[in-house]
């Protein structure tokens, strides 16, 4: 063993394998994709940072287009002799297969790095589970699997070190989320460690082979039936080896660091009968089980698969007891219509190999075994935990055990699921278990990982840290579960005993159960807005009852006043992390205060002297703030809230009100849909509560612009027209004025907001151009207190809903006045507070939602407008709407194509049928349908009728053709296909598929919300990413100017292309978005969508796109296919010639802003050339758009 | 023609030295540009106590803000090792300018209140400013403070920062003193090696279009000197101080003035930012020009000699002039200067 002082720190699984992985490589191809894109992320800073590997070289990393394109390079890089590697998961690991068949065909080696997790089926997930690394089993990689966050380190070496002895390439995978993100206390790899692990002799050799004119070779043939067999058999001695050189590599590793691990690692009794078989994760929790149960006197055990691939049968049943009878296989992954999962197959045809080989000692370690059965677990995260493990055991002592059985979930159609005893417990009392409920905005999870690495690194105890997030990106819930103790935690599943709970916003407790986990004697700490003389009587029942039951200690705080009056604002995280350090005793109280201290001084000491003291502030004012609750008798008159209200549909209130209060768990098989198809329009039926501020308007001073409705990312802000007379039961609050539009002259006009529904963004107020001509400092829109509005305001919404919709055929749209009034079909999306994209896409649903189908990319807009439980989708009163899906990343354009396409080919073939069914129908209905040309809102309306005519008149007709169009007639009217997705899946992975639909020609509509970054996980650069930002995979400064995808869609000539920012001209956007789809043919636009990501002040966000356009970064334009026609120039520019500095418009948005107080060298640099794209870029506009155009002859010299 | 002076101990080769403003001396080469064009000094930029606060508060806050919310982006930015949000730049920029030019660097500091701020003036010095200018920027609003408690913490500040550095330490001051003689005394007893007369703040303007405010900044003009140019010619002689002039200086002339008055040196911004950089020689051109024609020979010769205590008529720098000016006006002999 290297004889050095053990370091050991708190990392999560993704940084722990990256640190090993930087050090071990030339070059890093990487891509985004959760969970394993902090991987690249630390990649890449690293590398900004000029941090050496272990040869004394800078990494290169290069961020690719997509994950194929990461693979390609990885390839490439690795045939010219680099050491590479790349880091990826899920759908991004499918996309490598093919490279990872010829990287493995050609023996090389390398290291991939696979946060597992689930494949996209009837749904995506993000979470974990082995559905992608079985996917590519059998690429010829060689795939080894760390259950925990010090193996992953230590598996990661050994992968890199035996793929160098082996030449077989490996994926080392470890569970995403459960691993990936998991915080624990790990020792540290020195780095004289990894240098013994490598042999340089090796790395010369793997050199040698590269592609290189000095010596040059050929690979990649084109092999023929004569000799592709033979050669493909040629490999068989490297894949034979491969076993030895791991077990070696693990066993020198072992010398090295005193932590050996085995290919399979049995566990448990000596003596067992029941042995449960698996990888990942869930290897800790039957770990932790079985020495439960062996301590009871069971003969139970576990075997951990750590080599995957090759399968190594022999080393397999070494591995196992003797004495084992029965076998569990659990595989974390589904095949529907295997014969069983790949783990169990791969055990039942070792163990009949080994029954029927000739090898006597083989044999006989088998022939106890009566039974080998295969279940499924853990998919997507599902919890895992040592009830279900007990379960399974319990399964393997009946006389005819379950087999394809699942646990964890109940399988209520099938009948496949195990029964457990969810009170089954293993964990030890010497464990200090907390949970804490926090908003995502509060800090509380920061807060958390803080206060693991005191305890981590300052106190004995062994740590663990797992994060649970909310669905929505706005008002996020999170919850924390902490564990800490002496003896290292293998509890790879959620706290269900705590004694410790947190609970960070008092408004959890009408909306959750925070005390269900809570065990007998637990500490209960709330963040209270009361006096402590009134908490008891302000909680519900339910709190009440658990707290007296369960005999719970409570103490609170007024948490948001001690961080607002030292200057935190509503990030309650240093206060109630002292709270927690003051009452949980891992520390005395004086020790905890002054780590607490010296955590801050470390976390926010580079943020500069003003952050620290702010902190440090804060934790001087708490522990006076903090209070034990006397108990009082439970006496409360109120109940939590039901997730949905009585009145919502069943499916919206029994099973997605369900997932809403996080007992989604609880739903059983049955009441899930079978192929993934959910209702619309149920986000109205989620009250969520959470802006404490919302806009009131004033009638007196509004001037009925519409501005406000538009830019509301939410749809809480809308408007409507009516007649007097609606008012006669009109709430006694409910506001109202006499509309100044004269076509509607003599009505009356209400801007109403959803109060319950709001973010609170203020968006609307910023945008507001109507100011109170007495005090200017109110507008028309005023944020005021939301909790005292809300009876009144939520009866006045009601009220307001119940007014009548306007009639859509009369409205002027190119007035935003009036199209405003249009109903949107896009509505409370749980998108961020102040969302850029969101207005684009309520905007499009109510001009064109009652006809529109749309194809989403993966993204932003796929989460908040696809991520269960409710939908921001919506129908009108006649149960139309946008009928919405996202198939994946990658492929969005070319799903939006098979739409077109489709809907196309069944309009046509319903026009054939209506021509022939002329004289059946009535030859006069049938011209008028196909006359009308639908170009209005207007025709399309007098379309519908006529269909219905047409529907009502085929019910009667007895013939097959009538009713084939009886099925079809709907497409007569009119469909407006739409392609929506941000620059991540339009600039990058998904560009080649734009370009090809775009050149097809057909009427199909592209709306690129452009973020300039992959917003949705996490803000990594994509080539829309302008130059000078600094952006993960970017972290010195994007090098490169933005790409330009209107100008190359331009080149086609036949492609209606745009660019809007809605908040620096709403009627050019709105004008652009009827041009667009008007356009009979490809059309693209390309809308500035402010970001979260943007680290810019979100509630003037809009009118920042004002300064963004005058400065000239963003271009408005139109480019008109139809102008060519009449011989005009197709391009006009909408936007005038830059008037401001690039750097005034750029230094008020921290991705610029923070590159001078990390590179100001950099900045200073980038700042010039950025400037000097938008001047030149401007210049070619202008004359692009100035030019004449020509009429197509030119003339050749007679 | 000898232009020399000394000011804060330093042997300048004339007066005119570009003040304290951003856009003129954030960038090395116009520092060069600077010297090329016959400054004798540069003062540069200030350093702001409270901008360096805002853009930690607002790093800060976009670097946290909407993190660990959500399980797909945990954050929104890479977070480096190290940020430089402290006075790093500032001395970075210190340290460039000394090494690409030779005349004297005096530095700029500005803050409102006592605080760990004063301590940049050692890391000034330190990064090799010739000499220090303090900028107390304060527009006191708050009615429960006394002008006396005002005066004290401009006193306490100069006495923070000398008390840190051994480089010369001008203080740069606003005319809103009860008695501005009596403070300029107690300052240059505190040990102000000079006062730059006056900063000139910040007045928004009124947009009843918009009806917003607007931090509409104007650029001096030729009226702005007379202020100055009275406290420096009442001061000069008084106190130990050296005086240097800012605000208005448009020609020859006008810094000629300032210098008979008693300036040792003055400070040029505006001028510059109208008609560039290179327009220093013009100043310097149309100076000498002037002196040769009245038979100057240096401008130590005029310094000081249209000073309160030298000027021939000693009473017109002071109040009674302002009320003969008035009551001799009639309108009809008012004309619009061109």
């Amino acid at each position: 063993m290297i004889m050095s002082t053990k370091t050991y720190a708190p990392l999560d699984g993704n940084e722990a394998v990256a640190r090993v992985a930087y050090q071990l490589n030339e070059v890093i191809a990487i891509y985004p994709i959760t969970p394993a894109s902090p991987m690249g992320e630390w990649a890449d800073a690293w590398m900004s940072e000029g941090r050496p590997n272990l040869w004394g070289t800078v990494p290169s990393v290069v961020e690719m287009q997509a994950e194929g394109g990461a693979a390609g390079t990885l390839h490439g890089s690795l045939q010219t002799g680099s050491l590479t590697t790349t880091f990826t998961a899920s759908q991004g690991l499918l996309l490598m297969i093919p490279n990872l068949y010829k990287i493995a065909g050609e023996l090389t080696p390398c290291v991939i790095h696979v946060a597992a997790r689930s494949l996209a089926a009837q749904g995506l997930s993000i979470f974990g589970d082995h559905s992608d690394v079985t996917s590519a089993r059998a690429t010829g990689f060689a795939f080894l699997c760390s259950a925990s966050v010090q193996e992953a380190q230590d598996l990661a070496l050994i992968a890199h070190s035996a793929t160098l002895e082996s030449r077989i390439p490996f994926i080392h995978f470890f569970d995403g989320f459960r691993t990936s993100h998991e915080i624990q206390k790990i020792e540290l790899l020195e780095d004289s460690v990894l240098r013994a692990m490598i042999n340089d002799e090796r790395v010369f050799e793997h050199r040698s082979r590269a592609l290189t004119p000095d010596r040059p070779v050929l690979r990649g043939t084109a092999q023929n039936p004569d000799v592709y067999f033979q050669a493909r058999e040629s490999v068989n001695p490297f894949y034979a080896q491969c076993a030895d050189a791991v077990q070696e590599a693990m066993d020198k590793f072992g010398e090295l660091t005193g932590r050996n691990y085995q290919l399979f690692e049995y566990h448990g009794a000596p003596d067992a009968e029941r042995v449960v078989v698996l990888m990942g994760s869930g290897c800790e929790t039957v770990h932790e089980t079985v020495d439960y149960l062996v301590a009871q006197g069971e003969k139970v055990g576990v075997l951990k698969v750590r080599l995957y691939r090759p399968f190594a049968g022999i080393k397999f049943i070494e591995a196992l007891p003797e004495t084992v009878k029965a076998i569990a296989v659990l595989d974390r992954t589904k095949e529907p219509g295997s014969a069983g999962e790949p783990l169990y197959q791969d055990v039942l045809t070792v163990v009949q190999e080994a029954l029927f080989s000739g090898d006597g000692s083989l044999k006989a370690k088998v022939q106890n075994i009566s039974t080998i059965v295969g279940g499924r677990y853990g998919l997507s995260s599902k919890e895992f935990n040592p009830a279900m493990v007990k379960s399974v055991f319990d399964n393997l002592t009946q006389a005819q055990p379950k087999n394809h059985f699942t646990v964890g979930i109940n399988d209520d159609v099938t009948q496949t699921s195990l029964v457990y005893d969810p009170n089954f417990n293993t964990e030890p009392d010497s464990v200090v278990r907390a949970m804490f409920y926090g908003l995502g905005s509060d800090g509380t999870v920061g807060a958390n990982k803080n206060s693991i690495k005191i305890i981590g690194d300052e106190t004995e105890n062994y740590c663990q840290g797992y994060f649970v997030y909310d669905s929505k990106k706005s008002g996020a819930v999170t919850v924390s579960h902490l564990r800490f103790g002496p003896d290292p935690i293998r509890s790879t599943y959620l706290i269900s005993q705590a004694n410790f709970v947190g609970c960070h916003q008092w408004l959890f407790l009408e909306k959750l159960d925070v005390l269900k986990a809570a065990s007998p004697g637990a500490t209960f700490l709330l963040n209270t807005p009361f006096e402590v003389n009134e908490v008891w009587n302000n909680l519900p029942l339910e709190v009440q009852e658990q707290i007296v039951r369960k005999g719970l200690k409570v103490y609170v705080i007024n948490a948001n006043k001690v961080a607002r009056d030292n200057g935190m604002g509503s990030r309650i995280n240093t206060v109630m992390q002292t709270c927690f350090f003051a009452l949980a005793g891992v520390l005395s109280k004086e020790e905890a205060i002054a780590q607490i201290k010296k955590a801050i001084q470390k976390t926010y000491g580079k943020k500069g002297k003003q952050i620290v003291e702010m902190n440090l502030k804060a934790v001087d004012n708490t522990l006076d703030n903090l209070f034990e609750l006397p108990i009082g008798d439970v006496t409360s008159t109120f109940r939590r809230l039901p997730a949905m209200p009585d009145n919502a549909p069943d499916f919206v209130r029994d099973v997605e009100g369900k997932m809403l209060i996080k007992e989604g768990d609880e739903l059983p098989v049955s009441v899930l849909p079978c192929d993934g198809t959910y209702p619309t329009g149920t986000s109205k039926w989620e009250k969520r509560n959470v802006a404490q501020f919302i806009p009131t308007w004033d009638p007196d001073v509004c001037v009925q612009c519409g501005k406000c409705i538009m830019v509301c990312p939410h749809a809480v802000i809308r408007g409507k027209v009516y007649d007097e007379g609606q008012l006669a039961n009109a709430p006694a609050t409910f506001k109202s004025t006499a509309v100044r539009d004269k076509d509607f002259s003599g009505q009356k006009f209400t801007i109403q907001v959803a109060p319950e529904d709001c973010t609170g963004c203020g968006i609307c107020v910023d945008v507001c151009p109507a100011k109170n001509k007495s005090q200017p400092s109110l507008k028309a829109l005023n944020m005021e207190e939301q909790l005292p509005l809300r009876e009144t305001e939520r009866t006045n919404w009601d009220y307001f809903l119940n007014l009548p919709n306007p009639n859509r055929t009369t409205l002027k749209l190119n007035q935003i006045k009036q199209q405003q009034l249009q109903e949107p079909l896009f509505e409370f999306s749980g998108a961020c507070a102040g969302c850029g994209e969101t207005p684009y896409l309520k905007l499009v649903s109510q001009l064109f939602g009652d006809r529109m189908v749309i194809a989403n990319a993966t993204g932003c807009s796929s989460i908040y407008g696809g991520n269960l439980p409710t939908t921001p989708w919506a129908q009108n009163a006649d149960g139309r709407g946008p009928a919405w899906s996202n198939s994946l990343f990658e492929d969005n354009a070319e799903f939006g194509m098979g739409f077109r396409v489709s809907i196309d080919k069944q309009a046509q073939f319903a026009t054939e049928l209506l021509t022939k069914l002329a004289g059946t129908v009535g030859d006069n209905l049938v011209q008028e349908i196909l006359n009308n040309h639908q170009t209005s809102e207007a025709d399309i309306w007098d379309q519908r009728e006529r269909v219905a005519q047409l529907k009502a008149s085929l019910q009667n007709v007895d013939s097959p053709e009538a009713k084939q169009l009886l099925s079809l007639a709907d497409y007569l009217v009119k469909k407006s296909v739409w392609i929506i997705g941000g620059d991540g899946w339009a600039y990058d992975i998904g560009y080649g598929g734009l370009d090809h639909v775009l050149a097809s020609g057909r009427n199909l509509n592209v709306l690129v919300m452009d973020t300039e970054v992959y917003s949705n996980t996490g803000g990594q650069s994509s080539k829309a990413t302008p130059r000078g930002a600094v952006a993960k995979f970017a972290a010195g400064g994007k090098p490169s100017a933005k790409k330009d995808l209107g100008l190359i869609a331009m080149t086609y000539g036949n492609i209606y292309v745009a660019s809007v920012a809605m908040g620096a001209r709403d009627e050019h956007t709105l004008r652009v978005f009827m041009e667009a789809e008007a356009y009979d043919g490809p059309s693209l636009i390309i809308a500035y969508s402010h970001c979260i990501a943007h680290g810019i002040n979100m509630q003037t966000a809009m009118s920042h796109q004002k300064d963004i356009v005058e400065s000239g970064r963003w271009l408005l334009y139109r480019y008109n296919p139809e102008l060519a026609q009449q011989g005009k120039n197709p391009l006009q520019l909408d936007s005038r010639a830059p008037k401001k500095a690039v750097k005034d418009s750029m230094y008020n948005e921290n991705r610029f802003k923070m590159l001078t107080k990390t590179k100001p060298e950099e900045a200073k640099r980038l700042l010039e050339e950025a400037q000097q794209d938008i001047n030149l870029r401007w210049q070619m506009y202008e004359y692009l758009a100035a030019r004449q155009t020509g009429n197509g002859q030119i003339k050749t010299e007679e | 023609m000898d232009l020399t002076t000394t000011y804060l101990g330093l042997n300048l080769k004339s007066p005119l030295v570009p003040s304290a403003a951003a856009p003129l001396t954030e960038n090395l080469d116009n520092i060069k540009l600077m010297e090329d064009s016959g400054a004798a000094a540069v003062i540069l930029h200030s350093i702001f106590e409270e901008q360096l606060e805002k853009e930690q508060y607002e790093l800060h806050h976009h670097l946290t803000y909407g993190t660990e919310t959500f399980a797909e982006a945990l954050t929104y930015f890479p977070e480096p090792e190290t940020f430089h949000v402290g006075p790093e730049l500032y001395l970075e920029h210190i340290r460039s300018c000394k090494e690409s030019v030779n005349i004297p660097i005096i530095a700029s500091l500005n803050g409102n209140n006592i605080g760990g701020w004063t301590h940049f003036s050692k890391l000034i010095q330190e990064a090799g400013a010739d000499a220090l200018e303090l900028n107390i920027y304060d527009i006191p609003t708050d009615m429960h403070t006394t002008g006396a408690q005002i005066e004290q913490n401009y006193l306490d500040i100069l006495t923070a920062v000398k008390a840190e550095v051994s480089i010369p330490v001008a203080l740069k001051l606003s005319p809103f003193f009860s008695n501005m003689a009596y403070m300029a005394k107690r300052f240059s007893d505190a040990g102000a090696d000079g006062l730059v007369l006056f900063n000139r703040f910040y007045q928004p303007d009124i947009d009843i279009d918009e009806l917003v405010v607007r931090p509409n900044i104007l650029l001096s003009t030729p009226q702005a000197m007379r202020l100055p140019m009275r406290w420096i010619a009442i001061l000069y002689g008084r106190i130990e101080s050296d005086l240097a002039s800012t605000s208005g200086i448009q020609h020859g002339k006008d810094a000629l003035k300032m210098l008979m008055a008693g300036a040792s040196i003055t400070q040029i911004c505006s001028v510059l930012l109208r008609h560039g950089i290179p327009y220093i020689r013009t100043l310097e051109q149309e100076m000498v020009h002037w002196m040769e024609e009245n038979e100057y020979e240096s401008v130590k010769q005029m310094q000081g000699s249209m000073s309160q205590i030298k000027c021939p008529n000693e009473s017109a720098f002071e109040r009674v002039q302002y009320m003969q000016g008035i009551q001799s006006y009639h309108p009809d002999s008012f004309t619009f200067a061109p």
